[in-house]
C-alpha cells in the first residue's frame, strides 16, 4: 500500500470517475418517468371518474392533494428543497386513491397519505431509498386500520345514483356467492371494485403505453400475468363448473392494475432481467395462491409488499455475467 | 475495578430519562411491544415489572458477598423467578381479569433483561440502599416508556385513555395501532423522535460550550 500514499490535494486537472454506462440519455428524469406513469393511469382514472363520478373525483383529490401536502410538510421538516417537481408524490396519491373503493370516508385518503408518504418513503430517506411501494404501505395500513371502511361491504352500499355501486364486486361475488361473472364488463370496466381497477382494458392500454415507453420494466407484468394465467388455467380445470375461466382471473380484481402500475415501481422491485422474472412470477403466484385461499378476496396489496421485501434479496442471486465470462478465482 | 462507583442519587436519575431502559438501551422490548394496547395493561406490567426489579435488586445486593461469579446468572434467575412467581400468583387472586389479559407476559417477566442487567450492572456490586435506588429509578423509566407508548396507542386506536373516551365519538378507531403492527409503528416513531430530541439537544449543548 505504501507506493499508493499520495500527497493530499495536488493541484493539477480533475479527474471525473463514474460508472458506466458513460451514453446517457438526458432526458430521462424522475419527473418524465412519473408523467408517464400519469398518462398511463388517464384512461383508468377517466374510466372510474365516469363509473364513480364524483365519488372518485374526491378520493383522488383526497389522494394527490394529501401525500403532496406530507410530501412538502416532510421535506420542510428535514430542511430540503421543495420535492413536489418530481411528481412523485401525485403518482403514490393518485396510484393510493385508485386503490380505495369508492365509498371510503374522506380521512381513509388522508391517513393512507400520510402513512403512504411518512412511513412508506420518508422514513428510510425519501425517494429511491424505499424498501416497500409507498402507495402499496399506505393502502395496507388503511386496509388494517379501518376494516369496515374497506371490506367487502364497503363496495355495495344503495342509495346512490350509479346502478354499478349495488353490485358486489366481481372476486367477492365469485368467492362469497360463487357466481360467475360476463367477460365483456370486466375488460370494458363497467362493474364494481376499487376505482382503478375496474377496467381491464384501461389498465391494459396505460400499460402498454408504459412498456413502451420503457417507464416500466416489460418482464414485470409479463411474468404477473403468466403466473397468474398459468394458476387460473389449473383453477379452471380443476373447477371447470365455476365458470370462472383464465380471463375472468385476469381480468376480475386488480391483478392488471397492479402489474402494469404499482409492481413496476423503479424503486422497490429488482434490477436484473432474471430477478424482474423472479418477481413479476412471484408476485403473479401470490396473488393467485392469496385470492384462492385467504379470507381476503384480492391480494395484489400483500403479493407486492411480500416481493418488494424480497427484491434485495432477488438482485444478489441474480447478479449478471459481466462480459468476458466470470472473474476467475484466485489461487 | 474502577474506583468511582455511582452514588444512590446518580443511579436513580440516571435510571429515568439519560438511560431509559426502552428508549436509550432497548432492553425489555418484548413486554414492550405485547402489552401496550392499552394503559390499564401497561401500568399493570410497570408496576409487576417494578415490584420484581426492585424486590430482586435488595436480596441480589444482600447476597452479593455470596455470589460465585461463574453461576451468579443462574442465582439472578432464581431469586427474579422466585419474585415473578410472587407478582404473577397475586394478580391472578386480586385482578383475574387483568391476569388472563396479560398472559404469559407476566411469567415473561422473568427473562426480562432490564431486570438482570440491573442485578449484573448494580445491584451485585453496590450496598442496599444504592441498589434499591437504581432499581427505583430503572422501573420509573420503564413505566414512563410503557406509558407514553400505550399513550399512543390507546389514544390512536380506541378513542381512550385508561378506558375513558378522550376522543369525539365520531372519531373512527384506528383498528392497526391496538394491533401488534402498530407497537412496532409507534415504537419505532417513538425512539426517532427521542433520538431527534437529543441530538438537538446536545448540538445546543455543544454550540453554547463552543460559544
Amino acid at each position: 500500500m505504501s507506493g499508493i500514499a499520495a500527497p493530499e490535494a495536488s493541484p493539477g486537472p480533475r479527474l471525473e470517475v463514474s460508472p458506466g454506462p458513460h451514453i446517457a440519455r438526458a432526458g430521462l428524469t424522475t419527473r418524465r418517468m412519473m408523467l408517464d406513469v400519469l398518462i398511463a393511469l388517464a384512461p383508468v382514472t377517466a374510466v372510474s371518474i365516469y363509473l364513480f363520478r364524483w365519488h372518485a373525483i374526491l378520493q383522488i383529490a383526497i389522494g394527490v392533494l394529501g401525500c403532496s401536502l406530507f410530501e412538502l410538510l416532510f421535506a420542510r421538516m428535514r430542511g430540503r428543497p421543495s420535492p413536489l417537481g418530481d411528481l412523485s408524490a401525485a403518482v403514490t396519491g393518485l396510484i393510493l386513491a385508485l386503490s380505495l373503493p369508492w365509498s371510503a370516508p374522506w380521512y381513509v385518503g388522508l391517513v393512507g397519505s400520510l402513512v403512504a408518504v411518512g412511513i412508506g418513503k420518508v422514513v428510510f430517506g425519501g425517494l429511491g431509498q424505499n424498501i416497500f411501494n409507498p402507495a402499496m404501505v399506505g393502502r395496507a395500513f388503511v386496509m388494517v386500520c379501518f376494516p369496515a371502511a374497506l371490506g367487502a361491504a364497503a363496495y355495495q352500499m344503495a342509495g346512490d345514483g350509479a346502478a354499478i355501486v349495488t353490485q358486489a364486486t366481481p372476486l367477492t361475488a365469485a368467492k362469497q356467492l360463487g357466481q360467475s361473472a360476463p367477460l365483456w364488463p370486466l375488460l370494458v370496466g363497467t362493474v364494481n371494485g376499487s376505482l382503478g381497477e375496474t377496467s381491464a382494458l384501461g389498465c391494459l392500454l396505460g400499460g402498454i403505453y408504459l412498456c413502451l415507453r420503457r417507464t416500466a420494466a416489460w418482464r414485470i407484468p409479463l411474468g404477473i400475468i403468466a403466473a397468474a394465467a398459468l394458476l387460473g388455467g389449473i383453477q379452471n380445470l380443476a373447477a371447470p363448473a365455476a365458470g370462472w375461466t383464465v380471463l375472468h382471473h385476469l381480468a376480475g380484481g386488480a391483478l392488471l392494475f397492479g402489474a402494469f402500475f404499482i409492481a413496476t415501481d423503479p424503486v422497490t422491485s429488482p434490477l436484473t432481467p432474471r430477478g424482474m422474472w423472479i418477481y413479476g412470477i412471484g408476485i403473479g403466484a401470490m396473488v393467485m395462491f392469496l385470492r384462492a385461499y385467504s379470507g381476503y378476496p384480492e391480494g395484489v396489496v400483500a403479493a407486492v409488499l411480500l416481493l418488494n421485501g424480497a427484491t434485495p434479496l432477488i438482485d444478489r442471486f441474480t447478479i449478471p455475467r459481466p462480459v468476458g465470462g466470470p472473474v476467475p478465482a484466485r489461487r | 475495578m474502577s474506583a468511582h462507583q455511582p452514588t444512590a442519587a446518580e443511579r436513580f436519575l440516571q435510571g429515568i430519562i439519560p438511560e431509559n431502559p426502552i428508549y436509550r438501551q432497548l432492553l425489555g422490548l418484548c413486554p414492550t411491544l405485547a402489552v401496550t394496547n392499552g394503559m390499564r395493561a401497561a401500568m399493570t406490567m410497570a408496576g409487576a415489572t417494578a415490584f420484581v426489579l426492585i424486590c430482586a435488586s435488595v436480596l441480589t445486593s444482600l447476597i452479593r458477598g455470596l455470589l460465585k461469579p461463574h453461576l451468579r446468572i443462574l442465582v439472578f434467575t432464581l431469586t427474579i423467578a422466585a419474585f415473578v412467581t410472587i407478582a404473577d400468583r397475586f394478580l391472578a387472586a386480586y385482578m383475574y381479569a387483568m391476569s388472563k389479559q396479560l398472559g404469559p407476559y407476566i411469567p415473561l417477566i422473568i427473562v426480562n433483561c432490564i431486570i438482570i442487567s440491573r442485578c449484573e450492572v448494580c445491584s451485585s456490586k453496590q450496598g442496599v440502599f444504592t441498589a434499591a435506588a437504581d432499581a427505583g429509578g430503572v422501573s420509573l423509566g420503564f413505566a414512563l416508556a410503557l406509558a407514553s407508548i400505550a399513550t399512543v396507542r390507546e389514544i390512536l386506536g380506541a378513542g381512550t385513555w385508561f378506558g375513558l373516551r378522550v376522543m369525539p365519538a365520531v372519531w373512527p378507531d384506528w383498528v392497526v395501532m391496538v394491533l401488534p403492527p402498530g407497537a412496532f409503528l409507534t415504537l419505532g416513531l417513538l425512539l426517532g423522535g427521542a433520538n431527534w430530541i437529543r441530538a438537538a439537544r446536545e448540538k445546543r449543548r455543544g454550540a453554547s460550550r463552543a460559544a
